[in-house]
């Protein structure tokens, strides 16, 4: 994160207010010693579950936090919903609005949350990875990563996504937020039996059934777990190759 | 535990990655159906390796166009397996997958036996600077799981290992696609005496060696937090404590700490592999690239070196052309005063001595300059410091490591810049 910083100072981080990002967050207020000193974006779809509004209010009040909420307004007023396929939706109220975030700001480079380990096709990242004005993610011609040297270049009119955990499990990050002691937004705990392992735009998140209510269950729960986490989330199942065409034209 | 698997396009990687997820049962529930699911869309059968080949050119063509990372576990640790690419185009995702490796399984296919990336790939990983490497016979299903073919196979390829320099812990003859000699000693390979890739994998030694090496403190960038400035960086080797005087390279500046800062508290003392910030008693302008050291084991900053190198790009390297060197957070214009050595890395032949360039996938030992003074040391000493990357205009182009270190024989302008 800090060699990202200190190549790019248009940088923004990607908060989504999931586990994931809030961890990002908090590893940022460390690395920079206390105050991130660059904008941190929260791309709002406006079918965000009600307490993920609710922490995005609170904590970027206490961490100063440097917020942009990025809406696609356009397409929101079209009537852009799930319910008309979740592919359209995602690009327009997801990938549309980061890349109007992007060129209204002017960033260079994106912090995100993402992990090797959470799908197949994001295992294929580097940490420096480059977009073209397009968005789009040139995964068969991939500059080569050396050790923690970084070269990846930017030419005109690119940005750089740089994933600094790409290499963190689901298990890391929860083992994580315990020993820092990291708020997170409460979905995650168990309520009535269920409870959610991933999050994002309530239509498309379902939950688990599980009966972990704390830390220390959660983390219990998941060394001993045989599903895979974002079982519960519809974008990447709706057909074999959803996520891989998502991920081509620009997604996170 | 990172482990790197490579070799030989077809050799069957892929294959052997999907017999260890099932082998220890790592695969989560639904991904067997979610790979049988594609295999079915794309008209082809379920295969181990479309657990792992998760894109869809993969899958249609059949090999791996990058690398893959997946997780094992086994009773006694976690593994991540790096799956790398075969085939010679994509040498930069197979570098890019086995730099952050602790071991190497290197596969090779027991009917076609040892092909050019078998030997490529062994050379990258010397070069890397990984240490243990198991080779993994794989296929010998197709020989009959005969004892000759693996003896006959057997001296070629130590040899080979041997003069690398590379020390192979376990030479394992198995199938993957047949689930021999994997989790457990082959029935059907009784005279094979050795451990199954399993137990071999459980024998390598996890973790970086640590020797007792002198300071090195890479500044990576400053800060200005509550009107002072915070030098960030990583503790490369030793350790620093507060208070202590140090000397900043290359410059040779003599400055006292004044505290040592991690988020939310001070330290007293940090040591490798810390990421830290640091401030000055004095007032001193700190530049990213700049190197702590302490004065009793001061590092000559220097002009010339010589490494051993292997070339990406399809442009060559020629003789005094110039490039953009990165070695930890320093950088510098730098271009090859003497290609002492052009050397093929499929059979470690020397090509030509005293050359005037060195092509494509190629490999080589030279003497280069830089144009301003860098904090280096042997990578044999302190891996972090000794090794580097060469960068053109159209990005990376080179990979090496620092084998002698060289007086200065001026060719460069001699300002020194700090």
């Amino acid at each position: 994160m800090r060699e990202a910083y200190a190549r790019f100072r248009d940088i923004g981080l990607l908060w989504s207010i999931g586990k994931d990002s809030t961890v990002l967050l908090w590893i940022a207020r460390k690395a920079f010693l206390g105050r991130v000193p660059f904008p941190v974006i929260h791309i709002d779809t406006g079918f965000k579950f009600r307490q993920i509004y609710e922490f995005r209010e609170n904590y970027s009040r206490k961490f100063s936090l440097d917020l942009i909420v990025s809406r696609n307004k356009g397409a929101a007023k079209k009537g852009c919903s799930p319910e008309n396929g979740k592919f359209p939706c995602c690009n327009a109220l997801k990938t549309e609005a980061l890349k109007m975030t992007i060129k209204k700001y002017g960033f260079k480079a994106l912090l995100l949350a993402i992990r090797r380990d959470e799908h197949g096709i994001r295992a294929k990242e580097r940490y420096f990875s480059p977009r073209d004005k397009e968005f789009r993610w040139n995964y068969q011609e991939q500059p080569a990563e050396l050790w923690d040297i970084r070269t990846a270049k930017l030419k005109n009119e690119e940005h750089l996504r740089i994933h600094p955990m790409l290499h963190w499990t689901e298990l890391d990050i929860w083992r994580y937020i315990r020993r820092e002691n990291i708020p997170v937004v409460d979905l995650y705990f168990s309520r009535n039996g269920r409870r959610y392992r991933s999050i994002g735009c309530q239509p498309c998140c379902a939950p688990v059934n599980s009966e972990a209510d704390t830390l220390q269950k959660i983390i219990r729960e998941l060394e001993a777990t045989r599903e895979a986490e974002r079982n519960g989330r519809a974008q990447d199942k709706e057909d074999a190759h959803n996520m891989q065409r998502l991920r081509s034209l620009g997604y996170m | 535990m990172r482990i790197v698997m490579v070799g030989h396009l077809d050799h069957g990687k892929s294959t052997l990655i999907g017999r260890l997820l099932l082998a220890t049962d790592s695969l989560p529930d639904g991904k067997l159906e979610e790979a049988k699911k594609a295999a079915g869309k794309l008209n082809k059968g379920v295969e181990l390796s479309f657990l792992v080949d998760q894109f869809r050119e993969e899958k249609e063509q059949e090999r791996t166009i990058d690398t893959t990372q997946i997780n094992i576990r086994t009773g006694k640790r976690n593994y991540l397996l790096i799956d790398a690419p075969g085939h010679a185009e994509l040498i930069a995702n197979m570098l890019t997958g086995a730099s952050s490796a602790e071991a190497a399984v290197l596969v090779i296919d027991a009917h076609e036996g040892i092909k050019e990336q078998t030997l490529r790939h062994a050379y990258l990983i010397k070069l890397l600077g990984i240490r243990q490497v198991i080779v993994a016979l794989n296929k010998m299903d197709l020989e009959k799981y005969s004892k000759e073919r693996f003896e006959k196979i057997k001296p070629g390829l130590t040899g080979y290992l041997d003069g690398l320099g590379l020390a192979v812990s376990s030479l394992i003859p198995l199938s993957a696609k047949e689930d021999e000699n994997i989790s457990r000693p082959s029935k059907r390979m009784k005279w094979y005496k050795g451990s199954s890739l399993l137990q071999a994998l459980d024998k390598l030694t996890a973790g970086k060696k640590t020797g007792r090496a002198p300071l090195r403190f890479c500044i990576q960038d400053v800060y200005r937090v509550n009107g002072k400035d915070v030098a960030a960086g990583k503790v490369i080797s030793g350790s620093i404590r507060n208070g202590q005087c140090i000397t900043l390279l290359p410059s040779l500046r003599k400055v006292r700490l004044g505290s040592i800062r991690v988020f939310g508290k001070d330290k007293k003392v940090c040591r490798s592999g810390e990421n830290i910030g640091i401030t000055f008693r004095e007032r001193v302008k700190v530049h990213r690239g700049e190197v702590a050291v302490t004065e009793k084991d001061l590092s000559r900053p220097l002009y010339r070196f010589e490494s051993s190198l292997f070339w990406l790009s399809p442009e060559p390297l020629l003789l005094n052309k110039r490039f953009l060197l990165r070695l930890a957070t320093q950088e510098a214009r730098c271009s090859a005063e003497k290609i002492l050595k052009r050397i093929d890395p499929k059979t470690l032949e020397i090509l030509q001595e005293n050359a005037k360039e060195l092509k494509v996938n190629e490999a080589g030992r030279l003497i280069l300059r830089v144009s301003s003074p860098l904090v280096i040391e042997n990578f044999s000493f302190i891996d972090e410091l000794g090794r580097f990357v060469i960068e053109g205009k159209n990005g990376l182009s080179g990979v090496g490591i620092v084998t002698s270190l060289l007086q200065r024989k001026a060719s460069f302008p001699q300002n020194r810049s700090s």
